[in-house]
């Protein structure tokens, strides 16, 4: 029983956290960022050397965990800044469907950058190894690494609600996702904000790469695919743009997830997925705007 | 010098003329009533100056600067506040996190912190009403609460110029006497510079100051107030009727 629980939130977990960086540049810029995914998949990669071989060549992640940590994350801020500054910024006055287009296109350019460099054969790697132990909790046998996960995850949650309702920067780019004309005429610097909102979005899809690349040990040019697409459904069904929707609608389709895989008859087991996304859409059907409707649909300039 | 100077601007929404050619300028310590009917440019013009809506022709300056083109956030540095029509408060935020909002642009000044305090503490006096809801949500805040809230806001700022579009849409005559009320002794004590957009011309008469009519994206007429006031001549301007 325990165990389910924490499957449930482990991978609830991650959910979260790629549904909270979608929602995040959602709320400052109405983009959808479908290259959020590529985003992972390349700060993955980013602890190998460039090679196409099968056998992978570790780089960074053989740094010690406090260098290796700060370093991903760095690359993935360094990363979504970038998309920012070369690509998104052209489309600021285009409309939302053609910058999702845009992303879309960005996420195949990333995508296919990676395949360049390192082939489409999928890696092994063994991320942070000490992190497999297990350990026992109420009679429980769980990964230190599963553990891990949920910790650092309630850390980041914390610490952005933290960031976002104590700060200057964070008050201001609340104001900027509610009404970002108003926040304009206030003062407050539109590049900064859509900055600010794109590198935390990218130290987000950081994390995840890390918790994914310790879990699974595989690195696969695709595998930020796979997790984008939950994170998009969990932005849509927590409401878009709201942050608060996102991470809850993330920790429920984990929950959803783990519970039917752990209920079904095991015929039906391998259709786990066709049964969320059913669930998915009864939930749209009930609250077409989402769990926590955002505010601020206001036009923005 | 003039504090604000428009000089031959135009505003276009695609085909839509929307004010052509309109010229004026504002003293520091004025006050001007910009009033017409539905779809004169009024609110054009204002959104113009804010930067929010890009000029077709012409030329703004502000305090000395060319401010044509220019972001909002640029202009605002400069002094000038907005009070958007429809109050635009963030409603998700509390009443006090929105009056803050504004304050960040003076960030790189030194004491920046205790300045925003006392400008806090002086709106909180002016408006003692927004200090009960001060952790309240602002979208829970009634019309009335929310004008005084947006005034408030753009005060915040410490703005030069400060310019409100229709404070008196959908509020109650009494409401709307004590907006007014309010902004008179906030002019007094600040010397403030007010640019006020009303559909009607009888506040500006009330309150006095120049008044500027405009009409089909220009400007007919331009004068004291309260002499432009009683007569025919406003009438004929606001409706039209030397054209029928």
């Amino acid at each position: 029983m325990l165990q389910i629980l924490f499957d449930a939130l482990s991978l609830g977990s991650l959910y979260a956290l790629g549904a909270l960086g979608i929602a995040l540049i959602f709320g400052v810029m109405r983009l959808v960022n479908f290259a959020h995914g590529d985003v992972i998949a390349f700060c993955v990669f980013a602890l190998l050397w460039p090679s196409t071989d099968a056998m992978a060549i570790v780089f960074a992640g053989q740094l010690p965990w406090y260098l290796l940590v700060p370093f991903v994350l760095l690359c993935g801020a360094g990363l979504s800044v970038l998309c920012e500054i070369v690509v998104f910024r052209r489309f600021r006055q285009a409309n939302p469907a053609t910058m999702m287009i845009a992303s879309f296109a960005l996420g195949f350019v990333i995508r296919y950058f990676l395949l360049m460099l390192f082939s489409s054969r999928p890696k092994s790697i063994s991320l942070l190894p000490e992190l497999s132990q297990p350990v026992e909790i109420l009679g429980a046998r769980l990964p230190l690494l599963q553990l891990i996960t949920i910790v650092a995850t309630m850390v980041i949650l914390i610490g952005l609600t933290l960031f976002l309702r104590q700060t200057r920067f964070g008050l201001e780019m609340r104001a900027a996702a509610e009404n970002f004309s108003m926040a304009r005429m206030l003062g407050v610097r539109a590049n900064r904000v859509i900055m600010g909102a794109f590198a935390l979005s990218g130290a987000l899809a950081a994390a995840i790469a890390l918790i994914f690349g310790a879990q699974t040990g595989t690195l696969d040019i695709q595998m930020g695919a796979s997790i984008m697409l939950m994170a998009f459904i969990a932005t849509v069904i927590g409401g878009l743009g709201s942050l608060g929707g996102a991470v809850l609608a993330g920790f429920l389709l984990g929950a959803a997830s783990v519970i039917m895989q752990v209920m079904l008859p095991i015929d039906a087991r391998p259709f786990r997925d066709a049964f969320v996304y059913g669930a998915v859409i009864l939930v749209l059907l009930f609250r077409p705007q989402g769990l926590i409707a955002a505010r601020g649909t206001k036009e923005r300039v | 010098m003039s504090l604000l100077a428009l000089s031959d601007i135009t505003i276009r929404y695609s085909r839509l003329t929307a004010v052509r050619n309109v010229s004026f300028s504002m003293d520091e310590g004025e006050i001007l009533f910009i009033t017409g009917p539905n779809g004169a440019g009024k609110s054009s013009l204002l959104r113009a100056i804010a930067g929010v809506t890009p000029v077709a022709g012409g030329r703004i300056d502000l305090a000395g600067h060319e401010i044509t083109g220019q972001a909002p956030e640029n202009i605002a540095r400069l002094g000038f506040s907005m009070v958007p029509e429809g109050r635009d408060v963030f409603g998700s935020l509390t009443t006090e996190e929105n009056l803050l909002v504004g304050t960040g642009m003076h960030a790189r000044e030194r004491g920046w912190r205790s300045r925003a305090a006392d400008e806090l503490e002086a709106v909180y006096a002016t408006f003692p009403m927004l200090k009960e809801r001060r952790h309240g949500q602002a979208g829970l805040l009634s019309g009335g609460q929310q004008q005084m809230l947006v005034i408030g806001r753009a005060l915040m700022t410490n703005p030069r110029l400060v310019a409100i579009d229709e404070p008196s849409l959908g509020l109650a005559p009494n409401i709307n006497d004590q907006v007014y009320e309010r902004l008179i002794a906030l002019r007094a004590q600040r010397q403030l510079t007010l640019l006020i957009v009303e559909q009607s011309s009888a506040r500006a008469m009330m309150v006095g100051g120049r008044m500027i009519l405009m009409r089909g994206g220009q400007i007919v007429l331009d004068g004291d107030a309260r002499t432009l006031g009683n007569g025919e001549a406003i009438q004929a301007a606001y409706f039209g009727y030397e054209d029928n």
